[in-house]
C-alpha cells in the first residue's frame, strides 16, 4: 500500500474507532458513577441501557439548530468545531499500535499540547459568542484554568521527554520498553494526572461548567448538534490525556502476552476509571484554590521535579 | 480558609484517601435503585393519597355536606353543594376534589365530623390532561366504608328515661364504649 493509503486507512480506522468508544465512554461513566453512588444507572434503552447515548444522540440530532438572536453567529459556530478537530487531531500522534501512530512526528508530544492549547479557543469563543453571563463566566474561568494548568502539564512531560530523549510518542514508548517511566517519574505522573484532570474540565476541575452556579458555563446557549460536539470533544478528549499519560507514563502498547493495542486500551481504561472515580469523589474546587493550587502547588513542584530530572540525566551522562 | 488548608494539609490528603476508598467500595455493593414500574416501594397503610369519599355500613353515603373539608382544606381544592333526601338527611349533590391543587396535608379528613372523606394509599394518579385531575362525585365515592368500618353517623343510643335505659328502644344501639378507643 502507498504510505497515503496507510495514512488513510490508519484514519479511517483510528476515527471509526474513536467516534464509537466516544458515546459508548458515556455509557460507562453514567453506569459507573451511579454503581460508586449504590444508584443503576441508565439501564432501560437496550441492553444494560447500551443503546442509551443512541437515543440521547438522535434526540439533540432531531433538535432545532439553533443559534441565539443575541449570539455572535460566526464564532458561535465555529467554537464546537474547534473543540473536536483539535481533540480529534492531537489523536494523530498517538501510537495506538507497535507500527506507531497515524503521523509519526518528530514533535508529537508537542503537537499534542499545541492541540490543547487551541482547543481552549474553543471555549473563550464559546463564551464570549454566546453574549450571556453564564457562558462568559465559565469561559473565563475555563481559560485561565486551562492556561494555567497547561503550565504544569507541559513542565511534567518535559521530565519525561528528558529521560526519553525525544519528543516522539514512539520513542518515548520504547524508551519504556524496562521500566515504565510512571516508576521513575511518580511525581511528574501526579502533576500530569492532576493538571490533566483540570485541562478536561472534569470534576474536581468542573468549575468553567459548574451546573450549579453558571448553569453549564461556556456552553450554555449551545444545543442541538453544536452541544453534541462539545459533549462528545469532552469524552474524546478525557480518551486523549488518558491516551497521552497510558504512552508517556505506562509504556504505551507495551506488555507481555496481549498484542500492543490491547494493553494500550487496557491501560487507557485504566486513567478513564481514575477519572469517573476522581468525578464520583471530589467535591468542585473553589476558583481561588484552584488558582492557589495551579501555580503555587503544582507548577513548583513540576518544575523542581523537571530540574532534579535534568541534573541526575545530565550527571548520569557526565559520569558514563 | 487558605489557613486551614495549609495546617491540615495531611489531615486534607488523608481524608481525601478515605473518601475514595469508600466511594470504592461503594460499587460492589448493592444498588438500592427501586425500579418503580416493575418494582414498588412499599406504602404504609396510612399514607396520604388519593382521596375517597366512603359509604356506612349500611351502604348508604355518610358524607352529610356539612362543607368542613372545603373550609378547612388550605389550597381550596375542595367544592360541594349539599342537599336533602325525602327523609330530610343531608348528602352533596355534587362533590368535586382538584387534584391538581390537592396537596394531600389530609385536613379534610381530621375536620370531617362522618368520617365520609378519607386517604388512600393509592398515589398513581397520573393524567395527561389537567381537566382529568378534578374528581367528580361519581370517581370519589365507593362502596366499602374505607377505616371504620363500624362506624355511623345516624346510629345513636339515645337516652335513659323511665323504664328504658340507652339503647333499648327501636332504631338505637347500645352506647360505644369511648375509652376502648384510647390506646
Amino acid at each position: 500500500m502507498s504510505p497515503t493509503g496507510a495514512i488513510l486507512s490508519r484514519m479511517a480506522i483510528t476515527l471509526g474507532v474513536l467516534l464509537l468508544v466516544g458515546p459508548l465512554l458515556v455509557w460507562v461513566e453514567r453506569r459507573l458513577l451511579g454503581r460508586f453512588q449504590r444508584r443503576l444507572g441508565p439501564n432501560r434503552v437496550g441492553p444494560f441501557g447500551l443503546l442509551q447515548t443512541v437515543a440521547d444522540a438522535i434526540k439533540l440530532f432531531t433538535k432545532e439548530d439553533w443559534v441565539p438572536p443575541f449570539a455572535d453567529p460566526v464564532p458561535y459556530v465555529l467554537a464546537p468545531m474547534i473543540l473536536a478537530i483539535t481533540v480529534l487531531g492531537a489523536f494523530a500522534v498517538v501510537p495506538f499500535t507497535d507500527a506507531g501512530a497515524i503521523i509519526d512526528l518528530d514533535i508529537g508530544l508537542l503537537f499534542f499540547l499545541a492541540m490543547s492549547s487551541v482547543g481552549v479557543y474553543s471555549v473563550m469563543l464559546a463564551g464570549v459568542a454566546s453574549n450571556s453571563k453564564y457562558a462568559l463566566l465559565g469561559a473565563m474561568r475555563a481559560a485561565a484554568q486551562m492556561i494555567s494548568y497547561e503550565l504544569a502539564m507541559a513542565l511534567s512531560l518535559a521530565s519525561v521527554v528528558l529521560l526519553a530523549g525525544s519528543f516522539n510518542l514512539r520513542d518515548i514508548v520504547s524508551a519504556q520498553a524496562g521500566l515504565p517511566f510512571v516508576v521513575l517519574q511518580p511525581v511528574a505522573f501526579l502533576v500530569f494526572v492532576v493538571a490533566g484532570l483540570a485541562e478536561l474540565k472534569r470534576a474536581p476541575f468542573d468549575l468553567p461548567e459548574a451546573e450549579n452556579e453558571l448553569v453549564a458555563g461556556f456552553h450554555t446557549e449551545y444545543s442541538s448538534m453544536k452541544f453534541a460536539l462539545f459533549f462528545l470533544g469532552e469524552y474524546l478528549g478525557m480518551m486523549l490525556v488518558a491516551a497521552i499519560a497510558a504512552t508517556t507514563f505506562l509504556g504505551g502498547g507495551n506488555g507481555p502476552w496481549l498484542p500492543a493495542p490491547i494493553w494500550f486500551a487496557i491501560k487507557m481504561a485504566l486513567f478513564i476509571y481514575l477519572f469517573i472515580w476522581a468525578r464520583a469523589t471530589l467535591p468542585r474546587f473553589r476558583y481561588d484554590h484552584l488558582m492557589s493550587f495551579g501555580w503555587k502547588f503544582l507548577l513548583p513542584v513540576a518544575l523542581l521535579n523537571l530540574m532534579v530530572t535534568g541534573a541526575i540525566v545530565v550527571a548520569r551522562a557526565a559520569g558514563s | 480558609m487558605r489557613v486551614q488548608w495549609n495546617d491540615s494539609r495531611l489531615a486534607t490528603i488523608r481524608g481525601l484517601a478515605r473518601g475514595a476508598w469508600i466511594i470504592f467500595k461503594m460499587q460492589f455493593r448493592r444498588p438500592v435503585t427501586i425500579q418503580y414500574p416493575e418494582e414498588r416501594a412499599p406504602v404504609a397503610p396510612r399514607n396520604r393519597g388519593r382521596i375517597v369519599l366512603t359509604r356506612d355500613p349500611d351502604g348508604e353515603e355518610r358524607c352529610v355536606g356539612c362543607y368542613l373539608c372545603a373550609v378547612v382544606c388550605p389550597v381550596d381544592c375542595i367544592a360541594l353543594q349539599a342537599t336533602e333526601d325525602e327523609h330530610g338527611r343531608r348528602y352533596p349533590e355534587w362533590f368535586q376534589i382538584n387534584f391538581s391543587r390537592c396537596i394531600y396535608c389530609g385536613f379534610c379528613e381530621e375536620a370531617c365530623p362522618t368520617y365520609a372523606i378519607q386517604l388512600t394509599p393509592d398515589y398513581e394518579m397520573g393524567e395527561y390532561k389537567r381537566g382529568h385531575l378534578v374528581y367528580e362525585k361519581e370517581d370519589l365515592l365507593i362502596d366499602g366504608p374505607g377505616k371504620r368500618h363500624e362506624y355511623s353517623f345516624y346510629r345513636h343510643a339515645g337516652v335513659t328515661i323511665d323504664g328504658k335505659d340507652k339503647g333499648e328502644a327501636i332504631d338505637e344501639k347500645t352506647p360505644v364504649d369511648i375509652r376502648d378507643l384510647l390506646p
